[in-house]
């Protein structure tokens, strides 16, 4: 079970929360002038690393509001949680 | 390669079993070879066995970070079926059953398949609609496939939960006869073994840590924890560890890797002779030959490398399954695990040429890898000889993904994510 902690809430169990996978993702525009594998790119090519990867998580059960965080995927350690907007935080 | 067969067995047996030899070499590293297959999971394994049988290919070899079959095809909860809805899903995994069918004989293992029927409960008047739909597109696909009553469904899975108190109440369902399930060790072991008679060299605890490339960007090899082997041609065949593989060779993928769990119960008397998948529910079931049950269910939903996944997962489809099948309540839990899984956007499978030079992918199965193996080695072994797709693998391309055309499998995992 992880423990997150909701930057308005504070700690609840993961079942609260829902996962919107990779953070700081730009949609590329105008929509017209966007070429098909910047598109394809902007959909689908998620980052997917092993490691440490900032994603953004839901807290659906509490305060409804987005945000980010950083997390390590082999060994869920929460290393950083941050309101949307915040500065991007440095991973190693 | 010595055969297996009722004399060898009954030999054997006069000789107290000392003269059987091992299933397969542990080889060192030959300097190059025409073929590298990362990854001796089935997808590599089967690849580099079709290879030789298909192709003529001989001088391949099938490098693994750990050990042969521990990845997912060591991992996964033993299910092959074809009961898909589209007809470019419905070809290739109705020609991987095929395959299962005919694979003991034609490896000389026995895979243990049993085709003891792949049954999907409705739990409302819809799903029996969406059942019913879903069934008559098999038909029109050409694979076996019998909407069912109520009663017929209980009369299969004698113990469901279908009295008046039923919050998941039986409506009816469909069956895949030829579905079932197969030991999925021995596929790993029968693929080994015979690819390894065929001279193909299996090199286990060997991690590809890098590709090399000369001055004009060809690749001539891969650098390993053994050192350097030279390939002309290397093949990704490593599930939820695509992406890493990826990033080493300079390219991206449209697949996120999840953990997916599964579990088995304490052994029990045979209780259920088909694999009950419940939609509603979230959970599918079968039994093993030892008698365990093997509950699967749906991911964990958030990326991981962890190889183990996290409680409420559990505790969810444990859950569904009691409440499907309310006497297996005070059944123990012997073991969870996870697996890796490679799931892309609309859950199909990536068989194409990677964006860069002389690498080959075989990825994206996500939950349903298992029962893809014969053809996922199949197709991933025409593509390496002709350097072109076989027709099977041609709509799973990776361009499919700029082009819009998506093969949006909801049933690729049976299991809504």
């Amino acid at each position: 079970m992880l423990l997150i902690t909701c930057p308005e809430c504070g700690a609840r169990p993961e079942t609260e929360f829902v996962c919107g996978g990779e953070t700081h993702i730009t949609r590329p525009g105008p929509f017209a002038e966007v070429p098909a594998d910047v598109w394809a790119g902007y959909l689908f090519h998620q980052a997917n690393p092993r490691g440490k990867l900032r994603e953004r998580w839901r807290h659906q059960a509490g305060c409804g509001l987005w945000f980010n965080l950083v997390r390590d995927t082999v060994t869920h350690e929460i290393t950083s949680v941050y309101r949307m907007g915040d500065p991007k935080p440095e991973i190693a | 390669m010595k055969r297996y067969s009722a004399a060898s067995l009954f030999t054997e047996g006069f000789r107290g079993h000392t003269g059987w030899e091992r299933a397969w070499r542990h080889p060192d590293p030959k300097p190059a070879y025409d073929v590298v297959i990362v990854g001796a999971g089935g997808h590599g394994l089967a690849t580099a066995y079709y290879l030789d049988k298909e192709h003529g290919i001989t001088n391949v070899a099938v490098v693994e970070k750990g050990w042969l079959g521990g990845g997912n095809t060591g991992r996964n909860t033993t299910v092959v079926r074809s009961n898909y809805l589209y007809p470019e899903s419905a070809a290739l995994y109705e020609k991987a059953l095929q395959l299962y069918e005919g694979l003991s004989k034609d490896l000389n293992y026995n895979i243990m398949l049993s085709q003891r029927g792949m049954l999907e409960v409705a739990h409302s008047r819809h799903e029996l609609e969406a059942c019913a739909y879903w069934a008559n597109a098999m038909r029109l696909n050409g694979i076996d496939s019998e909407v069912l009553t109520r009663d017929e469904v209980i009369a299969l899975v004698p113990g469901i939960n279908a009295g008046p108190g039923a919050r998941y109440p039986v409506c009816g369902g469909y069956i895949q006869r030829r579905g079932g399930i197969a030991r999925h060790d021995a596929v790993a072991w029968g693929y080994a073994r015979a690819a390894d008679a065929r001279g193909v060299d299996i090199i286990q605890n060997c991690e590809v840590t890098g590709f090399r490339r000369d001055g004009a960007g060809t690749l001539v090899g891969v650098e390993t924890t053994r050192g350097f082997i030279g390939a002309k041609k290397v093949a990704l065949a490593v599930a939820g560890h695509s992406s890493v593989m990826a990033e080493r060779a300079g390219f991206r993928l449209p697949v996120k890797s999840y953990a997916l769990q599964a579990m088995v119960t304490e052994p029990v008397k045979p209780m259920l002779d088909t694999v009950v998948m419940s939609l509603a529910t979230g959970v599918y079931m079968s039994q093993s030959d030892k008698g365990e049950l093997v509950i699967g269910g749906g991911l964990d939903l958030y990326g991981s490398y962890a190889q183990r996944g996290n409680f409420p997962t559990i505790e969810k489809v444990v859950a569904s399954a009691i409440e499907l099948i309310p006497a297996i309540g005070r059944l123990k839990l012997m073991r969870t695990w996870a697996g890796i899984v490679d799931v892309t956007h609309d859950s199909s499978p990536i068989i194409d040429r990677a964006p860069v030079q002389g690498v080959y992918v075989n990825c994206g199965w996500g939950t349903g890898g298992f029962k893809a193996i014969p053809v996922g080695g199949y197709t991933l072994a025409h593509l390496l000889a002709r350097d072109e797709p076989h027709p099977l693998a041609v709509p799973f391309s990776l361009r499919r993904f700029e082009s819009g055309r998506l093969i949006d499998e909801a049933a690729a995992s049976g299991i809504p994510h």
